[in-house]
């Protein structure tokens, strides 16, 4: 299997440690309790064990199997296949953080484009090199606005429309911190603008989406310029493959852009891992989490990258660190390179206007069948809320013996929320799969 | 070897991946929401793989040699993890998928909390943590809500040995408690009577790494939790040294109540170029409570007729989310996979193999690199890799040099309590071959060290990079392609 050494090498061995029996290696743990029997089966080779994961995995119904319209914070969109293929290649997937940029460059390079790009399309000046996903990505903006006004700023302020599981994070990351954070239990219907009344000079961060978890834009200038003048920092949470069509929050004068990068190119194998998306102001760089690699030279003139301002980070600072994050997402990053590298501008831009199309179709024929409504009003990119005529559940569970995945319960989150649907359209979902959704609705509920 | 970023390889009009063009009718674009500008690269598929290819030649990996990078369990990824993880039923199932569509997911997710908990000793785990300093947060939190739910809130005190990774007293920090350093006593295990001082009833908590970060096994950890528990504290075990412990002891044994497994390291996950991880969390029966939400439980068993039905539940005192959905799932596979592999006896083997590597490269070098504590090591071990008679020969030389000899340096200046550190971690893929040439390396860098230092001031000369310029990059700060002011437009 993995270890290689014979029963004569490991006599061999101890011997040169002075020792007679393996047991004696451990002569310093306390008896008791010392090679536990384990209740564990014994080994299997690799014939049985793709066979018995294989078993697993067929009790699983796959969204290629089904029809899916579930989002909601993770999206099923095209993987080239040149993004599993760099991803395979153990010069990549095999190393760790890269210590000794003498013989990291690769990956080091991977993580200086990936900034690259992230800031490129952000519009922000700097990016970190990840996050371990949007949960936690906006959670370390806040705990960085925090830390930027040293704690003597306490408020902060979320809408509602931030998606429930990050605003969940953000609750659990802070529970330590004197903070109050108001903002969630205002109506998920109201604007964002609803927020300016709570901000004032107490407020560290306002953490807003776009478009947010309903999937509907706002112009996020006011409420930007609303938290500026209390010298309160601005937080929005991005879809990267929506900026392929949409302003980046920098036109409203974001401060933090935060995003989930799981759209980029990583699979969504049931939850993660995903990529959390970090870029901010030039002026925040030193208040920043995570890791960065930055240009520089070597001893024969090579421009080469490094880890840099260490001084940030756990390893140097200890206590005193802006975040605890070590191990980050490096692996995943480097997908989302290789797709942004892939797709580029002009990829980027004919998926996004696809996904914009499709969803937009998609909203249209729904709102033809009897019953269900999708409001006409706030404009939207690949995600909206579908108004249905019976509890969104009953829906839910009828479109599932379709084999449908319909869309998420908002419910879950917002309990008023009896009836909504929230629906993800993406180049994954052809025009036939729409038409046979709306021909099951038609079906179903047409009294 | 300089190459060219994606941006300076980038043509205007090229692209890698095409879309079928749209199958329904277009929708009006929302005019005032529209970007202007979107500078990203433009290239063909062929050139992106070819950079991508040429960038990762740069990369020293398991795959191409060894990497005894301390701490950090650089073992072996066996190829049949990458292959089961990518199952399409396990990499294209969507996490909010109702519950009797993933069985098998929510199963392999039950079967690997109960793996971990019979190999650690706890009652239950959470796979929900990203990575191990993610994990100790979470365990820091757990015990921060244990006194608090017990109306016992002015326990914020939290004692982290200095030996400690960096990330125990960053993760206490983050948690709001205040952390006091605890320092080793001369054998290299935790001071039992500076512990005692501190045990207070401000006390929530010790941080303790065991093996500990100089490889040792912390000869005082049963007494250490013993104290700790007396004064209503609990003890948080940093699971970053599993390795040495697999089927050799229960870390609930020894008395620590909550306890994080990097499935990165011990349970051969590949490290990445820097993640992902994963740091599930075990605790004791009385803390399972607060595990964050949420964990899959089996609600019913499965029998001739019908499988075992799981689903997921947020337990009753949970501290919350620690982030999205249910942790590193396609990571968590991978690790089942190995624990599957291996079994009970191949589980022992790994660690029996990779303590006995680390001794043996130990007893090879011991009389020429300065042992700080002289025991018997557990997986890894750590030097003081200087010497009088080799006056301006640091620990960053004798790691640059080894580059030279094909391997990856040790981790260097870790653990902080001893001088110029050198950390290192064999782990147990490796063969007798290999760790003898290593040492013999280290045997011959040590001679040139006092005989011809300018080599080990110039290294590495083999690399495809020589030593990089730190301070200009911090001073500079250039941390992205600098674009000309028309790109992208």
């Amino acid at each position: 299997m993995y270890t290689s050494h014979t029963k004569a090498d490991k006599e061999e061995m101890l011997k040169v440690i002075g020792l007679e029996k393996i047991e004696d290696l451990f002569q310093c743990l306390p008896d008791e309790g010392k090679f536990p029997t384990l209740d564990l089966p014994e080994g299997i080779t690799e014939m049985e064990a793709m066979d018995e994961l294989q078993y697993i995995s067929s009790f699983n119904e796959t969204t290629q199997e089904l029809v899916s319209f579930l989002g909601a914070g993770a999206y099923n969109h095209f993987v080239p296949a040149a993004v599993d293929a760099i991803l395979q290649r153990g010069e990549f997937y095999s190393a760790y953080t890269p210590y000794q940029p003498e013989i990291a460059q690769g990956t080091l390079q991977a993580i200086f484009e990936y900034q690259s790009l992230v800031a490129a399309l952000t519009g922000m000046d700097v990016a970190n090199a990840s996050h371990y996903d949007g949960a936690t990505s906006v959670a370390e903006a806040v705990n960085m606005a925090y830390h930027t006004f040293r704690g003597r700023k306490t408020r902060i302020v979320v809408s509602p429309t931030v998606n429930p599981q990050y605003r969940a994070t953000i609750h659990t990351y802070m529970d330590g911190m004197d903070l109050e954070i108001v903002g969630e239990d205002l109506d998920p219907n109201s604007n964002p603008d609803d927020l300016i009344e709570l901000i004032d000079e107490n407020t560290a961060i306002v953490v807003v989406q776009y478009p947010d978890f309903l999937g509907r834009l706002f112009d996020l200038s006011t409420l930007t310029a609303a938290a500026h003048e209390h010298k309160a920092l601005v937080s929005v949470h991005i879809n990267p493959i929506s900026l392929g069509l949409l302003k980046p929050p920098s036109e409203f004068g974001a401060d933090i852009v935060t995003g989930e990068g799981q759209p980029l190119g990583i699979s969504l194998s049931y939850g993660g891992p995903y990529l959390g998306l970090f870029a901010t102001k030039q002026k925040y760089v030193r208040k920043m989490a995570g890791r960065l690699a930055g240009e520089t030279v070597d001893t024969r003139g090579q421009r080469g990258y490094v880890l840099t301002l260490n001084t940030r980070e756990q390893h140097i600072r200890r206590e005193n660190a802006t975040s605890n994050i070590c191990t980050n997402q490096g692996l995943i990053a480097l997908a989302s390179t290789v797709y942004l590298s892939l797709l580029g501008k002009n990829g980027l831009q004919d998926l996004a206007k696809l996904n914009y199309h499709k969803a937009h179709y998609a909203a249209e024929q729904i709102s033809t069948v009897p019953g269900f409504s999708v409001n006409p009003v706030q404009p939207f990119f690949n995600e909206f809320v579908v108004q249905c005529p019976v509890p969104a559940e009953e829906v839910n569970q009828t479109l599932l013996e379709h084999d449908i995945l319909g869309g998420y319960e908002l419910s879950k989150d917002y309990p008023g929320m009896t009836h909504e649907l929230l629906v993800a359209v993406t180049e994954m979902n052809p025009k036939s799969e729409i038409d046979f959704l709306v021909a099951v609705l038609e079906e179903e509920y047409h009294d | 070897m300089t190459e060219k970023t994606i941006f300076e390889l980038s043509r205007p009009g090229r692209k890698g991946v095409r879309y079928p063009a749209p199958d329904v009718p277009l929708a009006e674009l929302p005019e005032e929401f529209l970007r202007e500008e979107l500078p990203l690269v433009e290239m063909a598929e062929n050139e992106v793989v070819r950079h991508f290819t040429n960038i990762s030649q740069l990369n020293h990996a398991v795959d191409i040699g060894f990497y005894p990078l301390g701490s950090c369990t650089m073992k072996y990824n066996p190829k049949i993890n990458e292959a089961t993880a990518r199952l399409p039923g396990f990499s294209q199932i969507h996490p909010l998928q109702p519950v009797e569509t993933v069985q098998g997911a929510l199963g392999l997710m039950y079967e690997t909390q109960q793996w971990l908990g019979e190999i650690s000793g706890y009652d239950a785990v959470s796979l929900q943590p990203a990575a191990g300093a993610h994990g100790e947060l979470t365990g820091v939190l757990i015990i921060r809500a244990y006194h608090n739910d017990r109306g016992d809130s002015k326990r914020t005190k939290i004692l982290v040995p200095d030996s400690a990774h960096g990330t125990n007293p960053a993760s206490s920090a983050m948690s709001g408690m205040t952390m006091v350093e605890i320092p080793s006593d001369k054998n290299g295990n935790i001071d039992i009577d500076l512990l005692k001082a501190e045990c207070d009833d401000t006390l929530a908590g010790l941080m303790i790494t065991n093996p500990n970060t100089l490889g040792l096994f912390d000869e005082n950890i049963v007494e250490a939790c013993q104290l700790v528990h007396d004064s209503g504290g609990l003890v948080y075990g940093d699971g970053a040294n599993m390795n040495a412990l697999l089927g050799i002891y229960k870390p609930a044994e020894f008395g620590i109540d909550v306890m994080h497994f990097n499935l990165h390291k011990t349970f051969s996950t590949p490290h990445g170029g820097g993640g992902p991880g994963s740091g599930p969390v075990g605790v004791t029966e009385e803390l399972a409570d607060f595990l964050p939400d949420p964990v899959v439980a089996m609600i019913s068993e499965g029998d001739q007729e019908s499988p075992a039905f799981y689903d997921l539940v947020t337990p009753e005192k949970t501290i919350g989310r620690v982030k999205s959905f249910h942790g590193h799932f396609g990571v968590v596979v991978r690790a089942f996979t190995y624990m599957l592999s291996l079994g009970k006896d191949g589980l022992l083997d790994a660690s029996i193999s990779a303590v006995l590597n680390a001794n043996y490269i130990q007893a090879l070098v011991k009389d020429v690199y300065h042992i700080p504590y002289e025991r018997l090591c557990m997986h890894e071990f750590v030097t003081e890799a200087r010497w009088e008679d080799a006056p301006g020969i640091r620990a960053l030389d004798i790691s640059k040099r080894i580059i030279d000899f094909g391997f990856h340096p040790p981790t260097n200046y870790f653990p902080l309590i001893v001088r110029e550190a050198l950390m290192i971690e064999p782990t147990e893929t490796e063969t007798r071959e290999t760790l003898d040439a290593f040492a013999d390396a280290l045997l011959q860098i040590a001679d040139e060290a006092k005989n011809n230092p300018e080599i080990l001031h110039n290294a590495p000369t083999k690399a495809p990079f020589g030593r990089l310029d730190e301070v200009k990059a911090a001073k500079e700060l250039i941390l992205k392609t600098q674009l000309p002011e028309d790109y992208g437009k």
